[in-house]
């Protein structure tokens, strides 16, 4: 429990500094960013409450748009994230509920339990990003396609930290 | 109340939601300018599209006014046919009127833009080039003077109103004829100031004032302006005149733009006299 307490600031921090420092800078096909410190907010633990979960959504998306410098965007799609997990998490529920103490992860619940939860959650909350910054539907296919395969790189790179962290965790 | 109560906790992590969402959106239009002036122009096409239902039907309303404006100034310019005039001479006296030649042309136009409440408005009327009409040319309303054109394109002009701080129109008492120039001083739409006018003149309240004609623009004698008060400054020696202007520009519709047709002549014999003081 301890640790827990010292873990989530932690990576907190880390998230922010790997989003702000390096992924901001990526770019590929000239469209797709990835957009990796959402993982942050999938990977709080289930039974946390849910208005908590909100508060920090703000806050971590706000840490973001300093850095991007585009205050207040970041910020409202991670906290649309937050609204939607608790759905996104009772539908995705095991028929007999979740387990007490079990993190929403690839070594908690599976891998393919955990990428469907990581899809519907990124893309949820890209749709979301993708659109509070073009503030228009008028190019929606544009958009939509930029969506898709922001998406499609996020998801590859939260596998890939998905990866890495399970193997410091069984060690 | 306790059902409300009630349902604002049932939904209570729905109604945190969106109060953090408002707050984030408060910061993005705050903080950022591209959605703020994309929400701005949004605002706009919108309060934009109820301005012109609006002015729509504030132009049915005034049509009463502005029938009334228009018969008026039809009935003076009846008045002025050649059917209104007698016959003086015996039908065998020939007279051949070479005395006369036509000065001045009119264009009617309709107002398409006008504005009033600016310290230098200006008036956009639906005649261009197409029309004739051409830089410089005065325009007047059914009660006086309204500007002098200053733009023009294909289609349309745009006209330096009366009521602009730079616009000097050289006016003059129609009764002792002494001139000065009409200056608006960027206060109230209904008055304007008579400038130029010396300590000695005799002035009264409600003194008309009209056009001079020295500049040609305008014909002479176009009544423009009220006298309505007249103050001496100490140390000057030239009144300080307030007039109220006889057109109401808040509901100008149709005006008539004034075609010279000796303003370019009288301009180069000016111009030559100044040539030669040299």
């Amino acid at each position: 429990m301890i640790k827990k307490i010292f873990t989530y600031p932690l990576h907190f921090v880390i998230f922010v500094l790997i989003q702000s420092l390096v992924l901001n800078n990526i770019q590929l096909w000239g469209t797709a960013n990835p957009y990796l410190y959402i993982l942050f907010i999938l990977w709080l633990p289930i039974e946390t409450n849910k208005a908590l979960v909100i508060g920090i959504a703000f806050l971590l998306g706000l840490s973001i748009d300093l850095f991007t410098d585009t205050v207040g965007m970041h910020a409202s799609a991670s906290v649309f994230l937050a609204f939607v997990r608790p759905y996104v998490l009772n539908a995705l529920a095991p028929r007999d509920g979740y387990e007490i103490n079990i993190p929403p992860t690839s070594s908690g619940l599976g891998w393919f339990w955990f990428l469907r939860y990581a899809a519907i959650g990124v893309f949820l909350h890209h749709f979301f990003l993708f659109f509070v910054e073009v503030f228009r539907f008028s190019e929606f296919f544009d958009t939509m396609g930029r969506i898709l395969t922001s998406t499609a790189f996020s998801l590859v790179l939260i596998a890939l930290a998905q990866i890495f962290n399970s193997n410091v965790e069984e060690k | 109340m306790r059902n409300l109560i009630a349902f604002i906790r049932k939904y209570s992590f729905f109604f945190l939601f969106l109060a953090v969402e408002v707050l984030a959106f408060y910061l993005l239009f705050r903080n950022n300018h591209f959605q703020r002036s994309s929400f701005l122009n949004y605002t706009n096409e919108v309060t934009g599209g109820f301005y012109t239902k609006y002015s729509n039907f504030k132009d049915y309303v005034h049509l009463a006014e502005v029938n009334e404006a228009l018969s008026e100034e039809n009935k003076r310019l009846r008045g002025r046919q050649i059917q209104s005039f007698e016959r003086l001479f015996g039908e065998n006296i020939y007279v051949r009127d070479t005395i006369f030649r036509r000065k001045y042309l009119y264009t009617k136009a309709k107002v398409l833009n006008n504005s009033i409440t600016h310290q230098n408005n200006y008036l956009t009327l639906s005649v261009g080039t197409k029309n004739g009409i051409e830089r410089g040319m005065g325009v007047i309303g059914p009660n006086g003077v309204v500007g002098v054109i200053k733009n023009v394109s294909d289609h349309y002009a745009s006209v330096v109103s009366v009521l602009h701080r730079e616009a000097k129109i050289s006016v003059k008492l129609k009764t002792s004829q002494y001139f000065g120039s009409m200056q608006w001083n960027g206060v109230n739409y209904r008055n304007t100031q008579l400038i130029d006018i010396p300590n000695h003149v005799e002035l009264l309240k409600g003194d008309t004032v009209v056009t001079s004609g020295y500049s040609s623009i305008f014909p002479e004698g176009l009544s423009t302006a009220v006298i309505q008060s007249v103050k001496v400054v100490e140390g000057e020696n030239f009144y300080d005149i307030e007039m109220e202007l006889l057109s109401d520009f808040k509901q100008l519709s149709y005006v008539y733009i004034v075609k010279s047709n000796s303003l370019i002549e009288l301009q180069e014999i000016e111009a030559n006299r100044e040539g030669q003081d040299d």
